[in-house]
């Protein structure tokens, strides 16, 4: 069995599954059970400063998209940070630190945008014995309106300043976890690094409305007839914080940078996805909230196997493996040519494949008389939709045209080697290749 | 008391609980949650196969989306458009045999999409709420008269009133509903289903329905040609064919369709009297209610004879299956030979059957099954005296449903072609109404 042993800036946990400081996370009773199921690590809920503890609505604080079945696709919350004392927490974070050693325990912070309010919590926090701390710069709701959470990971020179502070008054790794709610993700991540932190994870929710009670006129989930945005995790924000994570590995300037990966890890899957993205780790949330802390052994069992299958003996050995292969458009091989290919075995003549294409695509795939769906190779441009749409997988692939062969919708030979838009004869701005 | 093993034949040999337990739906309406589960499983296919075999052309993918999206009545609309007795359809249906039989999920899982029992739950719903969602137009001023108020009748009634023409509908029998009402398993259609569907369908205005009125007997086709605008013919199939064997005149030898059809019309299921020994004769659908419902009164031993193999029997392997699940036995290849017995039956002696250069014959071998009731369920005949011409033993009928005769119609069972089930009947008279209303508008 692979060795999941993950050391992530020096922090070392039996494996890369790290639960998000989130709900699962607010409490001794809840860090107990969750390292009991077998977690790696805890972000524990993020704290505030000292005195009387921020309220949370006292009606619905989530609202879900589902999928087929009433499968959980997208969760919103609007929930704010722990809402209990923070002495209690201190306590407990202590207490649970030293029963289980062996595992990451990470304290999320957020307090004022002044100096004064981090050198009166960083200390306290360092006295716990956790392992690390992490400044929530993403809360997009509630916190924000009051200045902090995504207010100060939105403009890149506070982020600066306020790791700057965390690491003049602390002496153990600082991880600035990231607003997706911005335009370029590689300014806050730049500027974290400016100052001084060891890591960046991302990414925090993002602005969401996930539903309108059509009945009471409302946002939901509503309080008492009102609603407001609140912050989209879960499945179906894993593409967007992929993306995100894929730009901070690539930039030159935080190119390297340890990244712990977040947003809608599932399955084992998921987390070898970011890690491939340059992610030291994963962290968890809406997969636990949805089935309980019991997910994890799946997720364990499930990298071990595949790493086993692809001679991986450490997750370093394919941390970062889909950087160098994740580019942009204008690199891509304009002369690779793929197309369409129905398996006649697996096919269930269900013809979504057909409506797709036939109503929205190319009009590439054809239906006999007695529903039998072949591809039309003279009018595929390999656009995957009918792949997508299939219910069965691995029905439906794309297969690469070999060289010297003639695609038929274009009758052009394919030509073998790489050729991009910066050199195509229709890019105005195209340098001939010497 | 008596019981099961009371020799002969005799009435209550269960208990009312155990009859209003066997005699409940077959398929219990979808709880909301399976409602959700099971139209999550459809895949809305393009150009389904479930559409394309079902008789009248629903558009299932869109109904089972509408369900699914919460909105069952527009999806019952979406039913009702194309057979106004989906509700009836949806229990009596063969759906293994028709839309779910060719479901892609059949295909891929063996578990094909619940069609019949979603289509249940829109039209269940939507008949529910107290306003019927059809409108008639204008009035054309068109009179068509209908015989037989069964399956094809009442669809062809109602899309003729619907259209705006005033409707007659004659049935011999005291109740409307013709196959609904008398000739289907009880735990296919509980709660007086039937005639609430016929309520149903006639609130939309402009159909009379006058019973008793037997075609030759009490109307004629003549008159009613010269006294409506057209006519439309839905007669069914109202004679039996005789056992043609010996002893079959001796007590306990009845038709299965008026066995159904008692037990069916009867206030108190404890008072039908059932043989302890029970044998079926034929291989269809009325030979399975038959068979079941004996079963379910409290026979101790029922046969079902049939004297092809398996896979000619006209029950589904779905129908079989239900026989003998409950415990009915399934006899292939015996053709009767004799009832036996002093005057009433107590066995019938069958022949084993064999293909020889495809005709069928006796091997010879003879088996005797203990029988105190014998159900001859061996086809029905068409049963009016009408100058039509037919096609087989059937009124000829070409396009929607016209015979050799202008300005009158038929469908369903009495008309050549078709298979004999109520969502083919259903069809036919839909198709023929429209026939006939662009006919009388002179648009045909």
């Amino acid at each position: 069995m692979a060795d999941l042993t993950t050391d992530f800036l020096g922090i070392k946990s039996p494996n890369p599954f790290w639960l998000a400081s989130a709900p699962p996370t607010d409490k001794e009773y809840n860090v107990r059970r969750a390292f009991e199921a077998g977690w790696g690590g805890v972000v524990w809920k993020t704290l505030g400063s000292d005195g009387p503890p921020v309220v949370n609505v006292n009606g619905p604080r989530y609202g879900v998209i589902h999928g087929a079945d009433r499968r959980v696709l997208g969760l919103n919350n609007i929930e704010l940070i722990t809402d209990r004392p923070l002495d209690v927490n201190l306590e407990e974070i202590t207490r649970v630190k030293k029963d289980y050693p062996d595992r990451a325990l990470i304290v999320s912070l957020m307090v004022p945008c002044e100096e004064e309010a981090w050198k009166e919590v960083l200390p306290k926090v360092e006295a716990t014995g956790a392992d690390g701390i992490e400044l929530n710069f993403g809360c997009p709701h509630g916190m924000s309106e009051r200045g902090m959470g995504a207010a100060v990971g939105q403009v890149p020179e506070y982020i600066e300043m306020v790791t700057r502070w965390c690491k003049k008054y602390y002496s153990k790794p600082v991880i600035v976890k990231l607003t997706p709610n911005i335009t370029d993700i590689r300014a806050p991540a730049e500027a974290a690094k400016r100052g001084g932190a060891d890591a960046v994870s991302l990414i925090n929710t993002i602005n969401s409305i996930v539903s309108v009670d059509l009945d009471a006129m409302c946002p939901e989930p509503s309080i008492d007839g009102k609603g407001t945005h609140g912050g989209y995790c879960g499945p179906a924000v894993k593409p967007i914080a992929m993306s995100m994570v894929s730009e901070i590995a690539r930039a030159p300037a935080t190119a390297g940078f340890p990244i712990s990966g977040i947003g809608g890890v599932t399955t084992w899957r998921d987390a070898a996805e970011y890690i491939t993205l340059g992610c030291g780790n994963v962290q968890v949330c809406t997969a636990a909230m949805t089935y309980g802390f019991k997910v994890v052994q799946e997720m364990i069992s499930g990298l071990s196997q595949w790493m086993d299958e692809k001679g991986h003996t450490s997750i370093q050995d394919f941390m970062g493996a889909a950087v160098p292969n994740t580019t942009d458009w204008q690199y891509l091989n304009l002369n690779y040519v793929a197309k369409a290919s129905i398996n006649q075995d697996d096919c269930i003549s269900c013809g979504r494949c057909f409506a797709a294409c036939e109503d929205t695509s190319h009009q590439a795939i054809a239906m006999s008389d007695d529903r039998k769906f072949s591809v039309v190779d003279a009018e595929c441009v390999a656009c995957n939709l009918c792949v997508e749409v299939c219910p069965v997988e691995g029905c439906i692939t794309m297969v690469p045209q070999t060289a010297g062969s003639v695609d038929p919708r274009t009758g052009q030979t394919v030509d073998g080697s790489y050729a991009n838009w910066t050199t195509h004869p229709n890019n105005p701005g195209a340098c001939a290749a010497e | 008391m008596t019981s099961s093993m009371t020799p002969g034949i005799a009435a209550n040999r269960l208990g009312q609980d155990e009859l209003a337990n066997n005699f409940a739906d077959l398929h219990m309406p979808l709880q909301p949650h399976e409602v959700k589960v099971a139209a999550d499983r459809c895949y809305f296919c393009h150009d389904a196969p479930c559409v394309t075999a079902c008789p009248t052309d629903i558009d299932i993918p869109l109904f089972i989306r509408q369900i699914s999206t919460g909105t069952p009545e527009a999806a019952a609309k979406t039913i009702f458009d194309m057979n106004i007795l989906g509700g009836m359809c949806a229990r009596v249906c063969p759906t293994e045999e028709l839309c779910e039989q060719v479901c892609v999920r059949e295909v891929a899982e063996g578990k094909p999409v619940e069609i019949g029992r979603l289509q249940r739950h829109a039209t269940d719903t939507l008949m529910a709420q107290d306003a019927h969602p059809y409108k008639r137009a204008a009035s054309t001023g068109k009179k068509v008269a209908i015989v037989g108020a069964g399956p094809a009748g009442l669809s062809c009634g109602h899309r003729l009133a619907m259209l705006g023409n005033e409707v007659m509908i004659y049935d011999a029998n005291p109740k409307a509903g013709g196959l609904n009402e008398y000739g289907i398993a009880a735990y296919k259609s509980t709660n007086d289903f039937a005639q609430s569907e016929v309520d149903w369908l006639k609130s939309i205005g402009g159909i009379t329905i006058e019973n008793g009125q037997s075609l030759g007997r009490d109307i004629h086709l003549n008159q009613l040609a010269s006294d409506f605008d057209a006519v439309f013919l839905s007669v069914g199939l109202g004679g039996v064919n005789a056992l043609a064997i010996d002893g079959s005149e001796k007590d306990g030898v009845q038709d299965a369709v008026k066995f159904i059809n008692d037990l069916r019309q009867s206030n108190d299921l404890a008072t039908i009297p059932i043989g302890r020994n029970v044998v079926v004769i034929g291989g269809g659908m009325t030979a399975v209610d038959a068979a079941v419902q004996s079963k379910l009164l409290g026979a101790e031993q029922v046969t079902i004879a049939y004297r092809r193999g398996r896979d000619a029997m006209s029950a589904s392997r779905y129908e079989q299956d239900l026989a003998a699940s409950h415990g009915v036995k399934l006899l292939f290849n015996a053709q009767p030979n004799a009832v036996l017995g002093n005057g009433a039956a107590t066995a019938v002696e069958f022949e084993y059957t064999a293909q020889n250069a495809g005709k069928l014959s006796g091997t010879g071998e003879m088996i005797q099954i203990a029988a105190d009731q014998v159900f001859s369920a061996i086809g029905q005949t068409l049963n009016a005296d009408v100058d039509l011409k037919l096609e087989g033993r059937k009124i000829a009928i070409t396009g929607a449903g016209r015979t050799s005769r202008a300005s009158v119609w038929a469908g369903g069972d009495c008309a050549s072609g078709g298979n004999d089930l109520t969502v083919t009947a259903v069809a036919e008279g839909r198709d023929a109404a429209m026939d006939i209303h662009e006919t009388l508008m002179g648009a045909a």
